[in-house]
């Protein structure tokens, strides 16, 4: 089906981010053109689930040049379900930020490289082709090089430098998959790939070319490869970590799950055996890392890393129930993790410092906030019925679905279950130790004033709740997406009608 | 054909990963430049060496080259271009910053 509502989530946020680099010096107009440029992507995402949901894959020939030579925009299930929940994120983060950024960053372009961002990164949800996927990446990358580091503080520098030399290198060994994969089978349109790829079977050459991707996705996504994450996610101010958190590496597993539903799913015990052991890797490290740091953004940072793993757990197990499982979680972990970035990052605001040793009783003046990073603390967990129990339930479920033959699925469920536990610890004790005690900080001496930074985080539990409580009313969107990400076929005849 | 340009990539990634492991940030920079050169040719010999007509423009030739992977390419280097470029300011403002252009002085925040 040819539509042209695909192409909205891409086309908003860019034309937004470039009307504001026109108004430079006018910042209210700025603020109202990021807010309108949300809803309205928001709006053409939701329209996108509606289309998908009723009518099958949606796709638009860019230039109007059919399909395995020109480059096409696909929106299936999971593509758009990922386009609405950043623009409910990213909203909400923006936000956040009107009050906390500072004039200094604003008038140095923050927001249109918010929206530039927005551009990469929905880009990066909706390509049909591989080279596409690369050109979008480096536009959401790009974009964030420049947020890293917008401000010039001594930390932002010196984290950015490492940030941008690891992903300057990964987008290099993701051109060299590029070129492989062009030389074996001569074409780089996602589902034309998987036509060719079936054709000739995946060799054991197409199979390194695979794991070279999964390198690749890993050091973008933080799976495993995830050593320059901690730093550079604790450097930015906070609106900006929460953008990063939600976003960032959420890109890079869209892009595994796509590339290893779509087009390698041949070899499963090499490339999905391989993604299954690096994501109970990646759990286990950030889960000692959440537990051993005493600084409240770095424990976010390794939050985050535990998520990814949980997620590429969920999807190396490759069946529809694991995959619904991965699908749903995928979403909860980007909707939460936004919030908790920002609710760490009102703590710091009031306080000014990031070491939770240093911080107590701010319950006795901020309950509000003080119970909404409980929930959220509750829901990362997975207690229901809030968004991180279903799930978790499903994932764990589907992995001791193999029964006794195949133990792996025994060991995954151990340690996504004992990871379970990594997070509310880690996360309890931030709660324990800043909300709780003797209350040291009176109103007077706050670094800053939370008046108003407490609505988007409001916005975003709101959702958070109710995609938990509603899980019913979402779970038929999310199995399509799992069914459709299972039948590549569905996927091929949406691109290629004619070829099949 | 196809061997020499195989050993001339070998030959500019040995040299790029040998920089990228030094410890001045302008040879780090520098590093990341010569494997993208090493990409770059990657690609054009993963096209095909072969010699042809322009396609579209060429006229009538007997075959032609594949233009994709000089499409590919023309796109890797304005992007390359950009982030390097981007990337020799940041260097050169961490420098002004903190003093040094030693990656082993530039390690993180002290959190403990």
């Amino acid at each position: 089906m040819m539509n042209n509502i695909v192409i909205l989530p891409l086309l908003i946020p860019l034309v937004a981010g470039l009307l504001m680099g026109i108004a430079r010096g006018n910042i209210p107009l700025q603020r109202w053109l990021s807010v309108l440029s949300c809803l309205f992507a928001g709006a053409a995402s939701l329209l996108l689930v509606k289309q998908v949901f009723e009518q099958g894959i949606q796709t638009l020939a860019m230039g109007g040049w059919p399909a395995p030579f020109g480059i096409v925009l696909v929106a299936d299930m999971l593509s758009s379900l990922l386009l609405v929940t950043t623009s409910i994120v990213s909203l909400a983060c923006l936000l956040f930020a009107f009050r906390t950024i500072g004039s200094e960053r604003e008038q140095y372009y923050f927001y249109p490289l918010v929206q530039f961002l927005i551009t990469g990164v929905n880009g990066s949800f909706l390509t049909g082709d591989l080279f596409n996927l690369y050109v979008c990446f480096e536009v959401m990358l790009v974009a964030s090089y420049v947020l890293l580091t917008l401000g010039g503080t001594r930390s932002q520098l010196t984290e950015g430098i490492k940030y941008m030399v690891i992903n300057v290198f990964a987008s290099s060994l993701f051109l060299i998959a590029i070129g492989y994969l062009y030389a074996v089978v001569g074409t780089l349109n996602m589902a034309h790939l998987s036509i060719r790829i079936a054709e000739i079977g995946q060799t054991g050459f197409t199979t390194w070319v695979a794991v070279l991707l999964i390198m690749v996705f890993g050091l973008k996504a933080a799976l495993f490869l995830h050593f320059w994450l901690p730093g550079s996610y604790s450097a930015p101010p906070a609106a900006i970590a929460a953008i990063f958190a939600a976003l960032l590496t959420k890109v890079g597993i869209y892009a595994i799950l796509r590339l290893f539903s779509l087009v390698f799913y041949h070899q499963l015990g090499i490339t999905h055996g391989l993604l299954a052991v690096m994501a109970a890797l990646t759990m286990i490290v950030g889960g000692i890392g959440a537990v051993a740091y005493w600084d409240i953004r770095k424990v976010l940072a390794y939050n985050v890393i535990i998520g990814v793993g949980f997620v590429v757990f969920g999807f190396s197990l490759f069946t529809p129930a694991a995959l619904t499982g991965a699908i749903y979680y995928l979403i909860h972990d980007m909707l939460m993790k936004a919030l908790l970035f920002l609710l760490g990052g009102c703590v710091i605001w009031i306080t000014g410092s990031g070491k939770i040793r240093e911080i107590s009783g701010l319950i006795s003046n901020h309950p509000l906030l003080g119970w909404l990073f409980f929930v959220t603390v509750l829901a990362l967990t997975g207690i229901p019925p809030l968004s991180g129990f279903a799930g978790k339930y499903i994932i764990i479920r589907a992995s001791l679905a193999g029964g006794t033959d195949q133990p792996g699925g025994y060991f995954l469920a151990a340690i996504g279950l004992l990871c379970s536990l990594m997070i509310m610890y880690s996360l309890l004790r931030i709660f324990l130790h800043s909300f709780w005690g003797e209350n040291t900080l009176s109103l007077d001496m706050e670094k800053g004033s939370i008046r108003g930074l407490l609505s988007p985080c409001l916005l975003l539990m709101a959702v958070g709740v109710f995609y938990g409580v509603g899980a019913e009313l979402v779970y038929p969107y999310i199995e399509q997406a799992a069914v459709s990400m299972l039948d590549p076929d569905l996927y091929i005849r949406a691109v290629l009608p004619e070829v099949i | 054909m196809e061997t020499l340009m195989a050993v001339t990539i070998g030959i500019l990634f040995s040299i790029g990963v040998y920089l990228l492991l030094s410890r001045t940030l302008l040879r780090i920079i520098l590093g990341t430049s010569v494997i993208a050169y090493g990409v770059n040719l990657l690609i054009i010999t993963m096209g095909g060496l072969n010699k042809g007509g322009a396609p579209i423009l060429g006229g009538e030739a007997s075959s032609y080259v594949d233009p994709l992977p000089q499409a590919l390419i023309l796109t890797a280097i304005v992007i390359n271009f950009a982030v390097t470029a981007f990337l020799l300011v940041l260097a050169y403002r961490t420098y002004l910053v903190t003093g040094t252009d030693n990656i082993d002085e530039l390690r993180g925040i002290d959190d403990e």
